[in-house]
């Protein structure tokens, strides 16, 4: 049996370091944002197997005039992605012609245009999704809780999983930060759908640990400490809260792996998501849980 | 009333077969009712334009939105591109008119069509015989301020009447003061509609225009005048187009990892939990059929990130059997018979599956709520899925276990 009440400090510091450091990367490197936060183009297309990236980097440089245009190519797909400042209608076609005319085989794959009055507004709407789905898991779990009396109130229940959710969001958000800051992985309108998805799955494990929690209180108060009620029960769900978790990593594992390139770093961050998720419903809940009836009892 | 698990059990899985049959591309629903592939899928253009409303009374906003939804979506019609979408959006404050249309060749062309008004304007013809030559004039389809469905009153031809504003009155007056006896040409986007002689100078500002018009095609100039004519001139401020091929690219993908990752989820049921495995695959293939039949149903527009989240529910599926297994084999260590441990699993497991699935269902409305239409897709994908999981997990897994486990286990009591 693990001991997770008594070896609380470790357990808790571990994830408060980690929380720590996503809050900081997120503070001090901020996110490199989308094309939907920001504004912009991006834009794929296919060219004839012997063009170069440096040969399309040039055009764009001195035919066409787009000084900060970032490409990248993929290899294994002939595919060129190009990332410019917000391009016009009319720009896209006469760039189109401008390719086609000097490289022949020019076949457009996709081509995504957002003007910069929409990520702001996009930016305002996502903060307020998590806000929302924050407090509202949170004041679910505390009214689903509300038959449990002595000696936890469910309203700690409920603070406790808005404490556990803000863990599992921030770690993979510092990540992105950090991979935003030293590479060029950027945050769009998927990375705040992954985290709102991590949250409301994250919660199915803790709640888990909770309900198994609320039913040995009520078996063995008299008998057991507190401590003692929460260690056996987290250790006793142990095996499900993994197991559930683990069926929805093979499924994130197959879609990162067999599935489309678009959704790679929405996969990416729902499967660190709910890794984490794994850590807080074990070690990070209940120790909190405990802690908390601990000096309020006191 | 005796529940007779045998027979439920049946009519689930009949209803599963038919809902695979009717799901399955190719299958029979295919002809009466095809899949609703979103854009990323099929290929295709996601414009959104911004409706700039400063001009207008607030009380008049609603009907300039419809009309301008109205016209726009005529044009869009022009285009022949299958079931062409146009609808209003809000974006906080402003307004915004989404244009959806599925696998276009010239997107350029179109995206021409929709946002400027019809390039009209009247040239002066000099010359005669082989050698005619039209000479641009200052009067353009900027200075139209209105046009009209009118009729020939002699011959009933179906005619446009334009009215200019002040400054296109006088230019028009002006031009066919200069033109008398001559011929005046009228090109509409460039082609020349109607070369009429003039017979005396116009006042008023108002003109004919007697092309070869059916009804319909004098309607439809009409209404693109007029469109041009709204107070609420229209910006392109996002734009999405996603080729065929890539779209093809992407369905085959995320169908191909959606299946190796239902084989991965069964195979770990199998070896985890053995015999208890067998159940939870059944039931997962039960949950997809319903699933896969109940969006059909509804219509869900299946786009890229709604398969995604689709396929997040198969991982999330097989948790509340998860619950009951762990609990079941809880109970039958404690010295419980094979069918109470059953009954006690699935009570003991419910509380739990119930409020994790509710969390799940929270995050989908809200989602929802939030979201652009590609994130929509995923909701509401993701709100189905968790709905028929929780159906299937504790229906069908539970009947599955009384019919095989607990039937079996009277028989070895007896």
């Amino acid at each position: 049996m693990l001991n997770i009440i008594g070896k609380r400090k470790i357990y808790l510091g571990v994830a408060g370091l980690l929380v720590g450091i996503g809050i900081l990367a997120v503070a001090f490197f901020g996110f490199r944002q989308g094309i939907d936060f920001t504004g912009g183009t991006l834009w794929q297309f296919k060219l004839s197997p012997e063009v170069t990236m440096e040969q399309v980097q040039s055009t764009f440089q001195t035919d066409l005039k787009i000084e900060d245009a970032r490409i990248t190519y993929d290899a294994k797909s002939q595919t060129f992605f190009v990332r410019t400042p917000n391009l016009g209608e009319a720009e896209h076609q006469s760039f189109a012609t401008a390719l086609k005319t000097k490289y022949g085989a020019f076949e457009e794959q996709s081509f995504q245009s957002i003007g910069p009055s929409v990520g702001a507004d996009l930016k305002q709407k996502s903060i307020l999704a998590l806000i929302f789905v924050l407090v509202g898991i949170s004041l679910y779990i505390a009214f689903a809780f509300r038959k449990v009396y002595q000696p936890v109130s469910s309203w700690k229940y409920g603070f406790v999983t808005l404490f556990t959710l803000f863990h599992d969001v921030a770690i993979p958000a510092g990540l992105l930060a950090i991979l935003g800051h030293f590479g060029t992985i950027e945050i769009d309108t998927n990375f705040i759908v992954a985290l709102l998805v991590v949250m409301g799955f994250s919660v199915h494990d803790t709640i888990v640990v909770f309900d198994r929690i609320r039913e040995n209180l009520l078996l063995s108060r008299m008998k057991k400490s507190f401590g003692e009620i929460v260690n056996e029960s987290v250790n006793q769900t142990l095996a499900r809260s993994i197991n559930t978790s683990l069926t929805l990593i093979l499924v994130l594992l197959a879609l990162l792996f067999a599935g489309p390139a678009n959704l790679h770093y929405f996969i990416l961050t729902l499967l660190v998501g709910v890794t984490t998720g794994i850590y807080s419903s074990i070690f990070v809940a209940s120790p909190l849980l405990y802690i908390w009836q601990k000096s309020s009892s006191r | 009333m005796q529940r007779n698990p045998g027979f439920l059990l049946s009519l689930i899985v009949i209803v599963a077969v038919f809902s695979a049959a009717f799901a399955y591309p190719s299958g029979f629903g295919a002809k009466n009712l095809p899949w609703r592939l979103g854009l990323d899928l099929v290929g295709g253009s996601h414009l959104v334009y911004q409706v700039d409303l400063s001009n207008i009374a607030s009380g008049d906003r609603d009907s300039v939105l419809n009309g301008l939804r109205d016209v726009i979506e005529r044009r869009v019609n022009l285009f022949g591109v299958s079931e062409p979408q146009v609808y209003i959006g809000k974006s906080g404050e402003q307004s915004e008119l989404i244009v959806e249309l599925a696998g276009i060749k010239d997107i350029g062309q179109a995206i021409q069509q929709i946002g400027t008004t019809p390039l009209l304007d009247f040239r002066e013809v000099e010359g005669t015989g082989t050698s005619t030559q039209f000479i641009q004039t200052n009067l353009t389809g900027r200075y139209i301020t209105g046009a009209q469905l009118t009729f020939d009153p002699t011959t009933n031809a179906p005619q446009v009447s334009i009215t200019f504003n002040d400054e296109g009155g006088k230019i028009f007056e002006e031009l066919t003061a200069a033109n008398i006896g001559k011929p005046v040409a009228i090109f509409l986007d460039g082609q020349p509609i109607e070369i009429p002689t003039v017979q005396e100078k116009i006042s008023g500002g108002k003109a004919q225009i007697t092309g070869r018009f059916t009804v319909d095609t004098a309607r439809l100039l009409v209404e693109r005048f007029n469109a041009g004519a709204l107070p609420a001139p229209v910006t392109l401020i996002d734009q999405q187009t996603i080729s065929p091929s890539l779209g093809i690219n992407f369905l085959n993908k995320i169908i191909i990892a959606g299946l190796i990752g239902t084989l991965l989820v069964i195979l770990f049921m199998l070896i985890y939990y053995r015999r208890l495995g067998i159940f939870a695959g059944a039931a997962l293939f039960i949950y997809i059929a319903l699933t896969l039949g109940v969006f059909k149903l509804i219509g869900v527009t299946m786009t890229l990130a709604g398969l995604a989240g689709f396929i997040l529910t198969i991982g999330m599926a097989v948790d509340a059997n998860i619950l009951v297994f762990e609990r079941i084999k809880e109970e039958l260590k404690k010295g419980l018979s094979r069918a109470a441990a059953v009954h006690e699993g699935f009570r003991h497991a419910w509380p739990s599956i119930r409020d994790s699935n509710t969390s799940t269902i929270i995050t989908a409305v809200i989602l929802y709520f939030f979201a652009t239409s590609f994130v929509q897709g995923f909701a509401l994908t993701l709100l189905i899925g968790v709905a028929v999981s929780l159906f299937s997990a504790i229906t069908t897994t539970r009947l599955l276990l009384e019919v095989f486990v607990e039937k079996k286990n009277e028989i070895t009591h007896a």
